[in-house]
Parts: structure tokens; sequence; C-alpha cells
């Protein structure tokens, strides 16, 4: 017990002295929250658009107002010429035009149906599709709007014999924000854990001071104990940080237990841990280490479902997140954060994750070897 | 019973041989040195002494324990200093002696006897970082922690190497004063000059004990006989020598060049005629006696 209080001791003293590592533990959090959850948002604000209305009538003036009216759209030019709004395009100054044709109130009264043109930047897939549902949203409106209009009330009726009413749960509000706070906070207590320990073990081998612990009579227990719990403390005190500020900033709702959620976070950080360390036992540089740890961060981070979520993902894609811890925690913080769900809903992936944990606490317990 | 008895061992890293067949007692007590160039396998011997390497072969007891399935009790009576500097750098000079008592399961106090005469040294600077100190300062730290749980058996892996010449003195004083407490000292380095003080040395080279024995009775039995050539252009001395198809052995020893015959006698004055005739000048031609170098650089040519 002594031993490891005293190892404990040395990995604090060693860590608060490091002039880079305390300064980014303070600011991580802080840096990756407030940049990271304002910009990584896909609610679309301000998209350019080109207007090229050839009509010139007061319907399609209509419709142009009301694009211009929504807080999502900004005008970026008009013109006759569609030419000119390509122009736009292409240099990616518009995001998207819109192209009324000669003749578009006409058809309207007369055929009682016209015809628009949206032409919308793409290279984003996702973004484009906002774009359309935005301006589809505004279009209908409209139409909506004009069919009352010019009928007096009657088509409207008509037109809507089901109406439909949604009510969002979990976050009314659609926040995105409040989506990704948790999910920055998975990602930050992964990166401070998984990277801390699997640079700690390699540069005691690179400075030879694993040497010097070899000999003594440590016992292998004592060395991964007094390893692996300053990391798992600073990596929690890192998540009840990130949380505070979360909630002070954001306002992201705690609406289900922390205790469960610490809970997890534990059987988590030791699943993470172990991995580390065994990354570290197996690679001879701190280069080395660093690579293959980035590169198993970066998959298992895109595959979590941060960004988009795992049930969108191909059949493949969730078999292989079978592995992923991150996309484990992702799931759960989510869940007892905005749903309020208690273990009884999770104990499937809490269990999943302490297998998980076994393993990989095993497979660095046996790789370390105090004798070559 | 000796202290440490290695038997027959040999140790290959893939398809080279660190250490061929090596054997020798230490007896309790005993400073002992072992004398090689680099690469020659001293600390590939040293770590298999201090557990942490398994042998191919042979048989290896330090203080009656097994170094492969004793290693437990082993690493209590063993103090190891390896050769690059391996304690933490971030941790002040207390600090790390303080760690090391701990997981020794000691303290500074109950063996502070030991590494006085050492630790008073360094102690002004107790509460800089390891990594501030002089090489010489953090090799009296590096003893200061290797001894500090009171080893029976201290190893040490070229304490003295890149450390300048006073602080090497120094050091090597320490040491003899730490064999008068009874410890049995296990030390490896290139300086010829430091066998002088051991007990006994080993000569090792690629992987082979060459010769073993008490310095003065290794110079003792030294073969042959050795004649010292000086003159004003040491290269170009050691170039014209190596033409004297009398000489057996020519290689520079300071400033001046040991030599030895095929046979045991030497024509000094033709040898001194024929450097002349070369163009050398303040020629100087005498008989030597040999030194531990010498026997190792003749073991060397063998």
């Amino acid at each position: 017990m002594k031993t490891i209080r005293f190892l404990l001791q040395k990995e604090f003293i060693q860590i608060l002295r490091n002039r880079t590592m305390l300064p980014l533990i303070i600011l991580m959090p802080f840096i990756q929250l407030i940049i990271l959850v304002n910009a990584a948002t896909f609610d679309m604000k301000n998209i350019d658009i080109y207007v090229v209305d050839q009509d010139l009538s007061s319907t399609s003036r209509g419709l142009v107002d009301k694009f211009e009216a929504s807080p999502f759209y900004h005008l970026e030019g008009r013109s006759f010429n569609v030419e000119d709004g390509r122009e736009d395009l292409l240099t990616n100054e518009a995001e998207m035009i819109l192209n009324i044709p000669e003749g578009f109130e006409r058809d309207l009264r007369r055929k009682n149906q016209a015809s628009l043109q949206l032409l919308i930047n793409a290279i984003n897939g996702n973004a484009a599709g906002l774009i359309q549902a935005y301006s589809n949203h505004i279009i209908s409106g409209y139409n909506q709007h004009i069919a009352v209009e010019w009928t007096q009330g009657v088509a409207a009726q008509k037109q809507q014999p089901l109406e439909v009413v949604y009510s969002y749960w979990y976050n009314p509000e659609m926040n995105y924000k409040i989506y990704m706070v948790p999910g920055i906070l998975v990602i930050l207590v992964t990166i401070i854990s998984l990277f801390l320990t699997a640079m700690n073990i390699v540069r005691e081998k690179e400075m030879g001071t694993i040497e010097q612990i070899n000999v003594t009579p440590i016992k292998k227990y004592q060395f991964i104990i007094g390893k692996l719990l300053p990391f798992l403390i600073i990596a929690l005190f890192e998540l009840a940080f990130g949380l505070l500020l979360g909630r002070l900033i954001f306002d992201v709702p705690i609406v289900g237990s922390l205790w469960v959620l610490f809970g997890v976070t534990v059987v988590y950080l030791l699943v993470i841990l172990g991995f580390g360390l065994f990354l570290s036992e197996i690679s001879d540089s701190q280069q080395q280490v660093m690579f293959v740890t980035f590169f198993f961060m970066l998959v298992f981070i895109l595959m979590s479902g941060i960004f988009t979520p795992t049930e969108s993902m191909p059949d493949w894609a969730n078999k292989v997140n079978v592995i992923n811890p991150i996309a484990y925690l992702m799931r759960i913080i989510r869940m007892i954060l905005l749903k309020g769900s208690g273990f009884a809903d999770i104990w499937q992936e809490f269990y999943s994750l302490l297998i998980y944990a076994f393993l990989s606490l095993g497979l660095a317990v046996w790789r370390y070897r105090k004798t070559a | 019973m000796a202290a440490v008895t290695v038997d027959h061992i040999s140790k290959h890293y893939g398809s080279t041989a660190a250490l061929r067949q090596a054997s020798f007692e230490v007896d309790p007590g005993e400073l002992f040195g072992l004398i090689g160039p680099d690469g020659a396998g001293k600390t590939t011997l040293f770590r298999i002494l201090t557990t942490l390497l398994i042998p191919d072969q042979g048989q290896v007891r330090v203080r009656g324990y097994d170094p492969v399935g004793e290693y437990r009790k082993l690493r209590r009576l063993i103090g190891y200093m390896p050769g690059d500097f391996s304690l933490y750098g971030d941790l002040t000079v207390e600090e790390n002696l303080d760690f090391f008592a701990t997981i020794f399961d000691t303290t500074i106090e109950a063996n502070y006897h030991l590494i006085r005469d050492i630790y008073q040294q360094i102690e002004p600077f107790k509460r800089r970082l390891a990594k501030n100190l002089s090489g010489g300062m953090q090799q009296k730290l590096a003893l200061s922690c290797a001894l500090i749980h009171k080893p029976e058996v201290l190893i040490l892996d070229e304490p003295t190497t890149g450390v300048d010449a006073v602080s090497r003195k120094e050091f090597w004083d320490m040491l003899l004063k730490l064999k008068q407490q009874g410890i049995t000292i296990l030390v490896s380095t290139p300086y010829m000059d430091e066998a002088g003080l051991c007990d006994r040395v080993a000569l090792i080279q690629q992987g082979q004990l060459m010769k073993m024995d008490a310095p003065a009775r290794i110079i003792e039995a030294f073969p042959k006989k050795l004649w010292i050539a000086k003159a004003d252009h040491p290269y170009r001395l050691l170039l014209d020598l190596r033409e004297w198809s009398d000489l057996a052995a020519v290689y520079p020893f300071g400033d001046s060049m040991h030599l030895t015959a095929h046979s045991d006698d030497l024509d000094e004055t033709r040898l001194k005629q024929f450097l002349r005739e070369r163009n050398h000048t303040s020629v100087e031609v005498a008989r030597a006696n040999p030194t531990i170098e010498d026997c190792f650089m003749d073991l060397m040519n063998q």
C-alpha cells in the first residue's frame, strides 16, 4: 500500500512539474468545448443565395422576399442570367441559385402549376440536403400562402387533410450544442487517458528509468496500479470539470444520475488505460507510440457516432463498433445526460465495457514483463 | 561461498553472440573489475546478474540465488547502476533518493550511514532537479540511489564513463570505502587505469573472458619485454615503426609508443639509427614496465 501511494505521489509530482502537460490538462476542456461545440454545428445560417428572377412578377418577387426575410439566407446577388449565378457558385460566393423562369406567374394562374429551379452546391452532401430542405420549406409555405390568397382559403383546407404536429423529445429546441457537449466530453477523457498512459511508460523506457525500476522489488500489480490510477483520477477530474463548463456555458441538461455516469466512465477508462498501457509496452519510442495511438484514436472517434448517428452507418460499421469503446460511452453519456436513462437502461453497454476492461487490462498485465 | 558465480553462460542476440561460455567467481567483499572495449559484452553480463536478462545457457548464482528463478529475493540484495543515467530527471535529488528508498521498503535515515560520504557532496543541491545536475553529481546521486537499500552486491556498469578526471578519482575513492564496509562490488570500465584499483580484474573481449587475476599478477605474467619509443612527431613515428620488421606490436600509449619485439632482444641502437634516417628528432628508445593496458593489447592481438 505504501509503495503504491509513493508511486502515485511520484507520478503526480512529475505531471504537475511538467510545464506543457499541466496547462494542457486545464485548458483542453475549455478550448475543446468552446471551440468545437460552437464550430461543429450542423445548423445552417447565412446561406448565400443568388437569385435569377426572369419572371419579375408580383408572385416571383413575393417568393424572393420570403427567402430574403428568412434568417437562414443571405442574398448574395441577383441578375437575369443564370450564367452569372454559376460564376458565383464556382467562386464559392453563392451556395445556391434560385432560378425563376419567365412565365412563372402566368403558368401558375393558368395551369395551376409552375416550375422553379434550385441549383445547389452539393460538395458537402449533408449541407446541400439541409439547404434543399430549408428551401422546400419556404417554397411550400409560400405555395400555401398564395393558394389561400387566390382561392380565399378554400384550397388550403382541401390540400391538408392530415395535420402533423411534431414534439421533439429530450432536446425540444433541437439544440445541436446540447448534443455535441457530451460527445466532446467523451473525446476529452479519451485523449487525456489514452495519450498520457501510452506516453508514460515509453518515456520511462527512453529515459532508462524503467531499468532502475525493474531491479527493485516492486511487484507487477503495484507498478501497473501506480501507472493507471493517476491518469484515471486526472480523466475523471477532466470529466467533472468539462461537465461543469458544459452546464455553465451551454446549459447542458444533466437529467440522469451523475453516479451512474461516473461509474460507467470508470469502467470505460479502465478499457482505455489498459489499451494505452499495452500500446506503450509494445513500443520503443514516444514517436512510435504517438503514431499508433493517433491511428486508433482517429478511427475510433470518427466511428463512434460523435457527429453522425451510428444507426445510419452501414451494417459492417456497426459490427466494427462492437469493439469500439468510444462508441459505447458516446451512446451512454448522451442517454444519461439528455434522456435521464438509469442503470437499468444501459446495463447491456455497461457489461460489454466491463468485459472489455477485463480483456484490455488482462492484455496489458500479460504483456508487461520485467525481464527481457 | 562465492558472492557471485557465473558458470559457462552464453547469450545471443539473434545471430550475434554477446557472451560466449563466460565463467568466473567473485568472492564476498571483493572489488571485481570487468575491463573491455565497447561491445565486449559487459552490459549483457551485468544485465543477466541483475535479473534483467535471461541467459541462453549456463548457471548464475548471486549470493546463492538464481537470477532467473529467484529474482524476487535477489532484487532486494543487489544494487544496480546502469550505464546510462537512469533516474528521474524531473524529480529533485531528494525525491529520487526518497523514491528508491521507499520502493525498497526502507528510509533514507535508516541507511544514511552508507551513503553519507557520497550524499553529503550533493546534499547542498537536494532541491535541484536531477536533470540539472552535472555528470559527476548525477553519478553520485545514482550511486546513492543504488546503495540506499543496503545491497550486499553492488553492480556498476561503466559508472565513470563521461565523467571528468577529478570526479572519476572521487568516485573510485568512494568505491574503495564501500568495499571496506564489506559490500561486494562488480564494476565495468573501459578505462585501463581504473583496473589497477580493483582486487581482481577480468579482461573481456567479444563476449569471452580472456584473463582473470589480480592486476599486479596480470602485469607480472606479461610474457614479453616492452620498450617505449618517443619522438617529436608521434604519428609519423607510429607509421615508421610499423615498417620495422623486428617488432611484433606497436601501439600508441599517451604521447609515446609501446613496442614489443618478436624475440626477447631488440637492437635499440639500430632502431634509433633507423628512425634518425627517417628524419625523426628527439628520438628516445628505452625499456618500459608493462601496465594493464599492455596486457590487454597483447591479449587482443592474439
